[in-house]
């Protein structure tokens, strides 16, 4: 078990990875920092608190697992990863260029840390499931974390997973579900409603939790639900702010995949520190 | 199950027998399917391994999806349904969960062909060597008998990355014995001649043999090889046997698009231009009908590969 950090560690932590995100998308002209920023606090809570790894050894069997279902929210991923000692940091500004390690969506050949490849939505839930069923066909304690955006709900496989893992009563895969309200072209709820979700999940059968996903304490608290949870799978669902941290790309049908222009860069990072 | 020579069994019996011995070999085999393990005969193995063994229901793309995962998690994982539905329904998951990822996940898809008869269009695959062998990464086998497939299924389990095995549910002559090999990569001449060069796979090779014995009534000699790896294609062995042939015919229960024809084609054309002709689905849906009748109302029977042989040489 990695040491518990106490909230204001944690809130540190994902302050910086909010800038770096910010940068690596800047850097690279394209990307998503809209749908990082929004999951980033999640990641912090799992990357610097509640998954055991070892950066040194990203195959270590025992590992938590981490699938970044929504994969273009990667650097996202990428930030918390070079925090952890997979890569080098100063590798995060290579995302997107060529021969670059860092992919604009998750390669599990190239980079250490991606646990399967990605970018085409509605798949991790069930490379997750087929994880969580080796780990206990192997009798290993390791949990599987998910994370799916919202618009991926109107992915059909997403439903297809949701009927296994109760199904193989995989108690030791935890979904969260990414909930900013927003999907490529339009808000969710305007495009094809996905609510009432919760419900939706708990008629599958899902242990569900819904909290902020930018409420360090609660994301933590459901964590620890979610690993105490037996005969069942839990699902959380952390509503969320797409962009959170910088204000003028922030909850903005017009700002997925759009990355900061590099006149804005200084005031998205003085935003995220808190100077105005 | 010990069949003679000439025997018809279907080549999915090839592979539920040797699905079992894996399972025996490998500690870290398992096997999912999606609801159609009796007839893919992944079902053996469930019997005999329980707890390595799964069905996920009627979903192909959470089947391969799942497939993958326990692969990422070190398994060998196979996943098996009918070959329509587990490469055209999962295209995108063979691409992205397993491709892209180099996931050790072998794919066997029963029912390949025109040959599954009576079900009709929907069951037939004729698409799924094309598709499967547009993935990066993936080898595609087409076994030609009850032994080879028996053979293909221990090779895909050792061979490490993605793998394709197409079996065919109706029975088909039983053409080796347990001494034959079989090697990812490899064809062999079955026979040789001197006019013609065919290369054929899966269900049709028997065919071209017989096709061989009617040309040799009419003063005609032909090569036959079997070429079970679509892809790796054993190019230096077809290259080889067909160097001095006037004329290459390739003979496969799929589509002439994209499929064992397509492959030699792209051999030939490269590095020593033959005339060519393609045996196969002429770019249309089958229909339902019995194995024998397709092969003959779609001009895939060793009357139809004798004739094109012949017609060929002329011109």
């Amino acid at each position: 078990m990695q040491q518990k950090k106490p909230v204001e560690e944690l809130k540190k932590i994902a302050q910086e990875l909010r800038k770096d995100i910010v940068q690596m998308t800047t850097e690279a002209g394209s990307g998503h920092p809209t749908s990082s920023l929004s999951c980033i606090d999640i990641l912090t809570c799992l990357y610097f608190s509640e998954m055991n790894y070892d950066s040194k050894r990203p195959t270590w069997p025992d590992r938590d697992r981490f699938i970044m279902s929504k994969g273009h929210a990667v650097p996202a991923q990428y930030a918390c990863l070079a925090r952890a000692g997979f890569f080098p940091k100063q590798e995060l500004l290579t995302l997107r260029k060529i021969n670059s390690r860092l992919q604009g969506h998750p390669d599990h050949v190239k980079t250490p840390g991606i646990e399967v490849s990605g970018g085409s939505l509605g798949q991790g839930l069930s490379v997750g499931n087929g994880m969580a069923m080796a780990g206990r066909l192997d009798k290993k304690n390791y949990r599987v974390y998910v994370l799916m955006g919202d618009g991926e709900q109107q992915e059909g496989q997403i439903w297809e997973a949701a009927m296994s893992a109760p199904n193989f009563k995989l108690d030791n895969v935890c979904g969260i579900i990414d909930l900013n309200g927003l999907q490529n072209d339009e808000w969710v709820e305007k495009e094809k409603s996905i609510q009432p979700l919760a419900d939706k999940w708990r008629a599958f059968n899902w242990h569900v939790i819904e909290i902020s996903g930018h409420d360090f304490g609660q994301i933590l608290s459901a964590l620890e639900q979610a690993r105490k949870a037996k005969g069942k799978p839990t699902l959380i669902i952390a509503k969320t702010v797409k962009g959170k941290g910088v204000s003028f790309i922030s909850d903005n049908p017009d700002m997925h995949g759009v990355a900061v222009k590099k006149e804005d860069l200084q005031r998205a990072l003085d935003e995220i520190e808190g100077k105005k | 199950m010990n069949p003679k020579k000439g025997e018809l069994i279907a080549t999915r019996e090839g592979y539920g027998d040797a699905i079992v011995e894996v399972g025996e070999k490998h500690a870290n085999a398992v096997v999912l399917d999606a609801d159609l393990a009796k007839s893919t005969r992944s079902l053996k193995f469930g019997k005999k391994f329980p707890d390595r063994f799964w069905y996920v229901g009627i979903n192909e793309a959470d089947l391969i999806s799942t497939a993958a995962g326990l692969a990422l998690s070190g398994k060998i994982a196979f996943a098996s349904s009918f070959a329509a539905f587990i490469t055209n329904n999962a295209f995108d998951q063979l691409k992205m969960s397993v491709c892209y990822s180099n996931a050790n996940v072998k794919v066997i898809g029963s029912h390949g062909g025109l040959i599954t008869g009576q079900d009709g269009p929907s069951a037939q695959a004729i698409m799924d060597v094309s598709l499967m062998r547009t993935l990066p990464g993936m080898a595609v086998i087409v076994p030609a008998d009850y032994y080879e497939t028996k053979k293909a299924t221990h090779a895909i389990a050792e061979h490490t990355g993605p793998c394709y095995l197409r079996t065919t549910r109706e029975g088909i002559p039983v053409l080796f014995d347990d001494s034959h090999d079989f090697e990812i990569g490899k064809a062999q001449v079955l026979e040789e001649g001197a006019d013609a060069c065919i290369v054929a796979c899966g269900a049709m090779v028997s065919e071209a043999l017989k096709a061989r014995e009617l040309l040799a009534g009419k003063k005609i000699s032909a090569t036959v090889i079997n070429s079970p790896s679509i892809k790796p294609l054993d190019s230096k062995t077809i290259l080889k046997a067909s160097s001095k042939s006037n004329l290459v015919v390739s003979c496969e229960d799929h589509s002439i698009i994209g499929g064992l024809g397509s492959a030699v084609a792209e051999v030939l054309s490269e590095s020593q231009p033959k005339k060519m002709v393609r045996i196969g689905v002429r770019d249309v849906f089958g229909e339902s009908g019995k194995a024998r009748e397709l092969l003959e109302k779609y001009g895939m029977d060793s009357k139809v590969i004798a004739k094109a042989v012949e017609n060929g040489l002329k011109k």
